[in-house]
């Protein structure tokens, strides 16, 4: 939830430090104590916000007893292998399905959903046709539909035409990006020089080659956004695979470590299985944060600027 | 040649159209049609026929004459007067400390904020069941020690533990939308500001907060969005507190009507009522903050 989307401008981070305005013009350097205070203001918020993380991976080498019976917030027995073996080991290594599951909904989902949304938003930056400010509209009006108020329907029509507890009714929701489709006609709109196009139809190209050549080319870096984004929504997405799946099989990790959470109070070795199988879980997800973060950016503004 | 291009846009569209017409579109106009259907079904499990008919407002009626999920549109409305502004103010200030002269490392202190945004909100929510939970729970220990007794799972307080997951999940992405609008303010801004001896304070105040106000905004409106669409949170935290009924918000009302108790009419009238409202409430909030700037 709370998720504004994404802009194209510049990289929200990954600036050298002589970039922020303060330090690029440095001549008064803010005096000691000011920059003292607010260091410690921003450790203090960073342990807020990582405490959590910290503590998953101590309570991930633990056994069940030590997790009740020692501190925390310090290691104790340290059992790390064993118990990330034995979430994989668990259930015939349904763990490991899960996540197969998930890298497939996610990476699947957010390809096709990036190339669909960047041939759509090329169309209508680079085209003139009719009807094309009605399809902008209704695509702009889906940003700000919730996904929730859809799931529920949407469960109900794949019930009808038997899709229901397959791949599919994961995947097909998330072929869809309206944000992305967005996105990428404003973006298309402002890198796809019409010369270009217009020189290259006199060479003989057709129109999907010039498209499938020059315009993904020249719209790769909101591509990258887009799939981004599209990837991290499918992989943190819970409501539409809860309504949609059944078969344990077909689980996104998020499914799977929700039901092993909920057993806990019959089978304390859940707690075990669980707290390893959320340190496994998160680990990927905050690397490619980490190593991507530039190309995370900012919101819808990015309309408000380049119009 | 001109039929190649007049088709093109059309090809090229029609994918992304077809699936945005079956996900989106279709089941807006499903959801509104069975909120005014009624189904009978005869005998016990339906096996002496099932008929629908037009049921008019009757499901609305049903939907607000039931005093849970009433109460569930109120604790929402509570949750958001609170926790908005509260990840807003926070992440204004965030970004804003990261962005001035005073702070050291900031790509460490961006990255660490940025990170639980990795971390799905169901998973968030289990690292926060245990981290809330009494008798595991170290935080809760620690205060114990200081003689502070916390009970984050009582009915008065768990609102606000599903707040903090909230905050702690989505602040850092905000933080960092912020960020990038920040960064687009030219330079000469700020040589300007700095000619007519504007300090730090004033410098935040009059010139970055205006500039940085359509990132504000557009964070407020999703985050209002979100906050109806409440369900993860508070469905994990369930199992371990006993405040959380099964319509503790609006969509996990409608999550049960139409799971538990099969009351499909009753279930699309809800969703509806919460697509309505976040569209009303994203309205209104867009409407006010227009008007105080004409």
């Amino acid at each position: 939830m709370s998720t504004a989307p994404p802009d194209l401008d510049r990289p929200a981070s990954g600036t050298p430090e002589h970039d922020r305005p303060g330090v690029q013009r440095g001549v008064t350097r803010p005096p000691a104590a000011t920059r003292i205070l607010v260091t410690a203001i921003l450790v203090l918020v960073a342990v807020y916000f990582l405490v959590p993380v910290y503590w998953v991976v101590v309570a991930a080498t633990k056994s069940t007893e030590d997790l009740f019976t020692t501190n925390g917030f310090w290691f104790a027995n340290v059992q790390l292998l064993e118990n990330v073996r034995s979430v994989f080991a668990y259930d015939g290594g349904i763990f490991v399905r899960w996540f197969g599951n998930s890298l497939l909904y996610a990476g699947g989902g957010a390809l096709v959903a990036t190339y669909l949304a960047a041939a759509g938003g090329y169309a209508l930056a680079v085209y003139d046709f009719k009807g094309k400010n009605t399809v902008f509209g209704l695509v702009l009006g889906g940003v700000l539909v919730p996904g929730t108020a859809t799931a529920l329907p949407l469960f109900l029509m794949f019930s009808r035409l038997g899709l229901t507890d397959t791949y599919l009714s994961v995947l097909l929701p998330s072929f869809v990006s309206p944000f992305g489709f967005f996105l990428c006609r404003i973006y298309a709109g402002s890198v796809v020089p019409t010369s270009l196009v217009e020189s290259a139809r006199l060479d003989g190209a057709g129109e999907l080659r010039i498209f499938h050549t020059f315009g993904l080319r020249m719209m790769a870096p909101a591509l990258v956004t887009v799939f981004l984004f599209q990837f991290v929504g499918i992989w943190n997405n819970y409501f539409l695979p809860l309504i949609m799946l059944a078969d344990e099989n077909l689980y996104p990790i998020t499914l799977g470590l929700v039901n092993w959470r909920a057993q806990v109070d019959r089978l304390p070795e859940f707690y075990e299985l669980t707290t390893g199988g959320v340190l496994v879980s998160i680990i990927p997800l905050a690397i490619l944060m980490i190593v991507l973060q530039r190309f995370w950016r900012g919101g819808l503004t990015e309309g408000s600027v380049k119009g | 040649m001109r039929g190649a291009q007049r088709r093109a846009p059309w090809i090229l569209l029609s994918p992304f159209l077809v699936l945005f017409a079956l996900t989106f579109l279709l089941p807006v106009v499903y959801a509104v049609g069975q909120s005014f259907t009624a189904v009978d079904r005869r005998g016990l499990f339906g096996e002496g026929g099932i008929t629908s008919s037009f049921a008019g407002f009757d499901n609305y009626a049903r939907a607000l004459d039931d005093p849970t999920f009433v109460a569930s549109i109120g604790r929402v409305l509570l949750f958001g007067v609170v926790q908005v502004p509260v990840m807003i103010v926070l992440v204004t200030v965030l970004a804003l400390l990261l962005e001035s002269a005073s702070a050291r490392w900031p790509g460490f202190f961006r990255a660490a904020y940025f990170l639980p945004y990795g971390i799905p909100g169901v998973i968030a929510s289990i690292l926060w069941s245990f981290l809330y939970l009494p008798g595991f729970s170290p935080i809760v220990a620690g205060l114990g020690k200081l003689g502070i007794t916390v009970d984050f799972l009582g009915e008065g307080t768990v609102l606000w533990s599903i707040a903090n997951i909230v905050t702690w999940s989505y602040a850092g992405y905000n933080m960092l939308i912020v960020i990038a609008q920040l960064k687009s303010i030219p330079g000469e801004v700020y040589e300007a500001a700095k000619m007519d001896g504007a300090g730090p304070f004033r410098l935040a105040w009059s010139v970055q907060l205006p500039l940085i106000r359509p990132a504000l905004v557009l964070a407020t409106v999703f985050s209002i969005i979100g906050t109806l669409q409440l369900f993860a949170e508070p469905q994990v935290l369930r199992t371990v507190s006993p405040a959380i009924d099964a319509s503790y918000t609006p969509n996990f009302a409608a999550f049960t009507s139409a799971f538990t108790y099969n009351d499909l009419g009753v279930a699309a009238a809800q969703a509806v009522l919460i697509a309505v409202a976040a569209f009303v409430l994203s309205f209104v909030f867009l409407r006010v903050v227009s008007r105080r700037d004409s």
